[in-house]
């Protein structure tokens, strides 16, 4: 405990399995916005098990400043686990779609050549535009917008990060013992939220 | 329809249809309740009609303010050991309750705030009185909840209560709409919670670092303890002052964990922080190993953190994991429950006495006293100090009183100088700093504490935050006295204009109206005095009176309360004057 942590901020990676209720994305931003820190990518989606949550956070900071974020975390009531790792200790992805001109590409030799170079893939391909994605690290990705730039680049959109981290068994058999033991139960949500017109308000 | 007059919960048939008002009120009487604090409305409504069939067996103390409620809860909770438990409407009546949620969540109080909602179809149209509670409060909650189904009421008190009372004690609020408190379902039973699987409230006890603790306080030659309210909330008392005796170790207090041991214990060797004794601070940075049991080493304790204690090996115990080495980092990092962890640790350290560094703690002490102490508490002329108006009442209630302070110059006079022979007797607000807190705080604590004296000490400025909370007294007939200590100025406010702002007082000359007459109006005996003669007859009148009482002192108006450590400097750095 009294080793002498390194001061430099870098980019750290928190995971985050939580339940799947409302309001506990409140309850984690909060951490950080109250101590005025910034996200820079924000990821949740369901994990392998049904009920529990996987947040991938992103943070520019100092291992101290993560260190206690993640124990603030760790102590919200519906999460259950929260690890935090450098970008050497994760593999980790995002995936961008860049809309273009098909005509370009269709009549750009050029172009087509370069999707290839950086392993864009088709995913729509209309009369007017077609859609490509890559995935990878942001440099990668950001490349690809600096290359399509010049020919005609109409839209961009990147997903926040996703991360597995490398030296770990992974959570997947404890979440399984863990849901086998204690099933999760069903989020509540508003049934009546429909019903406006039908209830008599007072 | 369910006869609700006097039938205990246990004896309701297994499916019986009830609303979820009802189903809401059988889980609080199954939780132990008897005691809840509260302002009905428009959105609250029927869990009030549910409460007026069980109004003997639930004593609702009527507030005048939500903010009186839910600081009347805590008082409760913090003179009892229980729950508290606060009832208010939608909209305004729940944001009302913002403070004192704040408040609890710093403090570690534990609370069930129960707030009605709008109907569910008409969350997000901005109906009237509708406000996003669950989004407000989740900053200044331990957990919250939104329910909009009657069946779900009882799985979510029973969690609030258990989530509430156990591991690091916090607020939780529940947020009810109305369509679930009068929707009817098929009421079960209710069934009290103790597990929630993402929720682990103790930490496990790791027995090395108990064998690592105990091996440095056997090395340490100047070891120091330092104790919190986690003595008081983990029921630890006794184990604590067990480990205390059998090391020999002396040991300060922070104003959360006040009265955890007797002030008069020999080993007890004062206040830590901003306006705590002389010794225990400075010595803060002599010691070779400091032992911080159930305290987070707020900013107010420890000063300039990177001069503080830079020379001692440090032992944390908290049960609040995210706690240890936030601010102080730890040698070794005790997690768990001290009510486990102490006496594993007693166990294993030796008997000892620290005569001679003990002895250093009384020779600070001295020099405090000819500096200060012997001043503030027996002046020889001038006009009454805060400090000898505590010490009167120290004489005549012997320490057996339970002392509920505001905040302020006289909350720091209050803690520093009042003798607490009992555990749960020190009830402030401490890591907020509310001013208003005292008076409806005092109101709760003696509900939870029927048979002790309680008195408020409050100042004039924060009396007048929370003073409509007389009315509450009036009505519920409680016997709280009332010490006010006036010194017709925002004094701590203006202390630190004098000292920082080169006595710039802005905005700090406080007009009060006459309080005794306040007081009577609200049929409560009062007395107003400024002379040293009457303060003892006029102390004895107010504990003697049968009832309420307020008694308001005139204080010198420029009194500072020292010693102090200014903002920014080291603790070793305590100023005496």
């Amino acid at each position: 405990m009294t080793d002498q942590k390194p001061v430099e901020k870098q980019e750290y990676n928190i995971t985050v399995y939580t339940e799947n209720q409302v309001g506990l994305l409140n309850r984690i931003a909060i951490i950080f916005s109250r101590r005025k820190l910034n996200i820079e990518s924000f990821n949740s989606s369901p994990s392998e098990i049904e009920g529990i949550h996987r947040f991938n956070i992103v943070i520019h900071e100092t291992e101290e400043v993560v260190r206690k974020i993640a124990g603030q975390i760790e102590k919200q009531v519906e999460v259950l686990k929260v690890y935090y790792h450098t970008n050497e200790d994760v593999i980790w992805q995002e995936m961008a779609l860049y809309k273009v001109p098909t005509d370009v590409i269709a009549e750009k030799a050029v172009v087509e050549r370069l999707l290839r170079e950086n392993g864009a893939r088709a995913v729509v391909i209309r009369k007017d535009y077609t859609v490509f994605e890559t995935t990878g690290h942001r440099e990668e990705t950001d490349n690809l917008i600096k290359v399509l730039q010049p020919f005609g680049l109409i839209e961009f959109v990147r997903s926040a990060r996703i991360a597995i981290i490398k030296d770990s068994e992974g959570f997947n058999r404890k979440l399984r013992e863990f849901e086998k033991k204690e099933p999760g139960h069903e989020v509540v949500e508003n049934e009546f939220l429909n019903n406006r017109d039908k209830v008599f308000t007072m | 329809m369910l006869t609700k007059e006097k039938q205990a919960p246990e004896l309701l048939e297994e499916t019986k249809p009830i609303t979820g008002a009802e189903a809401l009120i059988m889980g609080l009487l199954e939780e132990g309740v008897d005691t809840i604090f509260g302002y009905p409305g428009g959105a609250i409504m029927p869990i009030y009609d549910a409460l007026y069939d069980y109004r003997e067996k639930l004593n609702h103390v009527l507030v005048r303010h939500e903010q009186g409620g839910i600081h009347a809860g805590q008082g409760y909770a913090r003179s009892s050991g229980k729950v508290g438990v606060v009832f208010a409407t939608s909209g305004p009546g729940a944001t009302n309750l913002i403070t004192g949620l704040a408040d609890a969540l710093i403090d570690s109080t534990p609370l069930v705030c129960i707030t009605g909602q709008v109907f569910a179809h008409l969350l997000g149209t901005d109906a009237f009185q509708e406000a996003d509670v669950i989004s407000i409060t989740t900053p200044v909650t331990k957990w919250n909840h939104q329910v909009t189904d009657a069946s779900e009421i009882c799985d979510t008190l029973a969690k609030a209560f258990h989530i509430a009372r156990s591991g690091r004690p916090g607020p939780v609020l529940i947020d009810i709409t109305k369509n679930a408190q009068l929707q009817k379902f098929d009421f079960k039973g209710y069934t009290c919670c103790d597990h929630i699987r993402s929720y682990r409230p103790k930490p496990i006890v790791r027995k090395e670092y108990i064998e690592q603790a105990a091996d440095l306080i056997n090395q340490a030659q100047k070891p120091f303890v330092l104790w919190g309210q986690g003595v008081i909330l983990g029921a630890a008392e006794k184990e604590f002052k067990a480990f205390i005796e059998k090391t020999g170790i002396p040991a300060a207090w922070t104003i959360m964990g006040a009265g955890a041991l007797p002030s008069d214990h020999p080993q007890n060797v004062g206040m830590l922080g901003m306006h705590g004794n002389y010794g225990p601070n400075v010595m803060t940075n002599e010691c070779d190993v400091l032992i911080a049991i159930g305290m987070r080493f707020d900013d107010r304790v420890t000063g300039r953190l990177d001069k503080y204690a830079k020379q001692a090996k440090v032992i944390h115990l908290d049960i609040d994991p995210s706690e240890i080495s936030k601010n102080v980092t730890a040698t070794v990092p005790v997690w768990g429950d001290c009510k486990e962890t102490l006496p594993l640790l007693t166990a294993l350290v030796e008997e000892k006495k620290h005569t001679e560094w003990l002895e250093k703690f009384n020779e600070y002490e001295q020099k405090e006293v000819e500096a200060v102490i012997q001043d503030e508490l027996f002046p020889a002329s001038g006009e009454l100090t805060m400090g000898e108006v505590i010490q009167q009442l120290n004489e005549l209630t012997q320490g057996e009183a339970i002392i509920v302070t505001d905040v302020g110059q006289h909350q720091m006079v209050a803690c520093r100088y009042a003798k607490l022979n009992h555990t749960r007797s020190n009830i402030t607000s401490g890591g907020l700093g509310t001013m208003g807190f005292a008076l409806p705080a005092a109101i709760g604590a003696k509900f939870g504490a029927q048979d002790r004296t309680v008195v408020a000490v409050i100042g004039d400025g924060g009396f007048q935050m929370t003073l409509q909370e007389l009315g509450t007294i009036m009505q519920s007939g409680v016997d709280v006295k009332i010490l006010i200590l006036n010194n017709q100025f925002l004094g701590m406010v203006r202390q630190w204009q004098e000292l920082f702002h080169e006595r710039r007082y802005s905005f700090v000359d406080i007009t009060s109206p006459n309080f005794v007459t306040v007081a009577s109006g609200y049929g409560i005996a009062g007395r107003s005095i400024s002379e040293r003669d009457d303060l003892k007859g006029a102390l004895e009148q107010m504990l003697n009176h049968k009832g309420s009482f307020l008694l308001e002192v005139m204080v010198t108006k420029e009194n500072n309360v020292f010693p102090m450590v200014p903002q920014g400097c080291s603790v070793s750095e305590i100023r005496l004057k």
